[in-house]
């Protein structure tokens, strides 16, 4: 039992960069998918194509978009993968997610809905408050993920 | 103008007719390959069965019947009708193996004939996924972005022509990264994935594209609504095709797992 328990540790800490990765493809995947979820269908506050984008808007928006179920699905199967191997670390697969999920909140936030305008985050309403706190958000997240990341890598 | 309206419709038939033709042939032929195939082997799996009979069905739907008539006037229907043929269909036919099934219900010499013109290098270009996916996408982008989109509903010859076109550009793309069928020149996992990624990238720059540059005679709300079926429903296939993609990765790569254990 107990050379078990070793063995399984020493197996994670193989697989701590792939932990790592599969932990920011699915925060990315997960982010990108509360966008279209909560904030395109739902509240319907986010313009499926808004008369300013720009051509690069179009462009970064569909990479990013075909890209986040990519990540999700993959993730999952890299997942799986660690499992299998016993390489499983849910504080390090963690830390990926926030960071994964910060990043692209703060992307979205300052590069496509400022620099490349492919659509704001609500129309109608003073927009400050709203960015705001998306990219604080965002920067939380990363800070979190960080942290995380940092713990599990001594 | 009744007389000549009737005669549209007539010869608006007979173009149809002319699509669906070859799917019934191969539609019938897969069973004369399941009896054959099941007289000297094992049983053919039904669900693949299954998945060609629901792959010829969304074919026929787009190329016979209302749908294939709204398609011509309502832009929605075209996009339907498009998804069905140069996505669905191509994906369950796919599944459905015909080429292990055809290898199977022949005798062997014949079989090895077969899978020698199977391996050559013309087919290997066009499998190729980059290739298949600029002739799959590549012709989505030169048909919504010229004025072939207006010819094609002028032009009988070019209305065929880019419905076989869309089928088996189709069809093609789906064998270049799912590999279902012997498949004589395998890619790794990794370029499969990222030429994958750049294709259904193209894919959804297109709908937006068409979402804000409406095709001539479309009109500004038809298009708008196009746009996001395409989006959308492009979307769900592509996900169908993508968890295909990484789960046979995760099948291939389980034997090293197992190599690794015993060591």
């Amino acid at each position: 039992m107990y050379e078990e328990k070793n063995h399984k540790h020493e197996n994670r800490f193989q697989y701590r960069q792939r932990n790592m990765w599969t932990g920011i493809l699915f925060g990315f995947g997960v982010v990108a998918f509360i966008d279209e979820a909560i904030f395109h269908q739902l509240l319907h506050w986010h313009h499926f194509y808004d008369k300013s984008t720009a051509n690069i808007g179009l462009v970064s928006d569909g990479l990013f978009h075909a890209f986040s179920f990519f990540a999700t699905i993959g993730s999952s199967f890299l997942l799986a993968d660690l499992h299998r191997k016993h390489g499983f670390w849910l504080k390090r697969w963690l830390g990926g997610i926030f960071l994964g999920a910060g990043a692209f909140q703060l992307y979205d936030g300052i590069i496509q809905h400022k620099f490349m305008r492919l659509h704001q985050i609500r129309y109608n309403v003073d927009i400050v408050p709203y960015d705001i706190v998306w990219n604080v958000l965002a920067a939380i997240f990363i800070i979190i993920g960080i942290v995380l990341l940092f713990k599990t890598n001594q | 103008m009744h007389s000549h309206e009737a005669h549209t419709q007539n010869f608006f038939f007979i173009v149809q007719l002319i699509l669906v033709f070859p799917f019934i042939i191969s539609f019938i032929s897969y069973f004369v390959g399941v009896v054959l195939s099941n007289q000297h082997k094992k049983q053919w799996p039904y669900f693949r069965t299954l998945f060609w009979i629901l792959g010829h069905v969304c074919a026929m739907l787009s190329l016979i019947g209302p749908l294939a008539e709204l398609a011509h006037i309502n832009f929605s229907a075209h996009m339907v009708g498009h998804l069905l043929l140069g996505m669905l269909a191509p994906l369950l036919i796919a599944l459905s193996a015909p080429i292990t099934l055809f290898l199977r219900a022949i005798p062997v010499k014949m079989a090895r004939f077969i899978s020698c013109i199977l391996r050559n290098s013309y087919l290997r270009f066009v499998s190729n996924p980059i290739i298949a996916s600029i002739l799959n996408v590549g012709g989505l982008w030169l048909l919504y972005t010229t004025p072939l989109f207006n010819m094609m509903h002028e032009n009988s010859v070019l209305y065929i022509l880019i419905h076989f076109h869309i089928f088996l550009a189709g069809y093609l793309f789906t064998i270049a990264f799912i590999y279902i069928d012997p498949t004589p020149h395998q890619l790794s996992f990794v370029f499969r994935s990222i030429v994958l990624l750049v294709a259904v990238t193209a894919h959804s720059i297109l709908s937006k594209y068409i979402y804000a540059y409406p095709p001539s005679h479309v009109s500004a709300e038809q298009a708008e609504q196009g746009a996001m079926i395409m989006y959308y429903g492009g979307d769900l296939i592509e996900i169908a095709l993508v968890f295909i993609l990484f789960y046979q990765w995760f099948k291939r790569t389980r034997n090293t797992v197992f190599a690794k254990a015993i060591i």
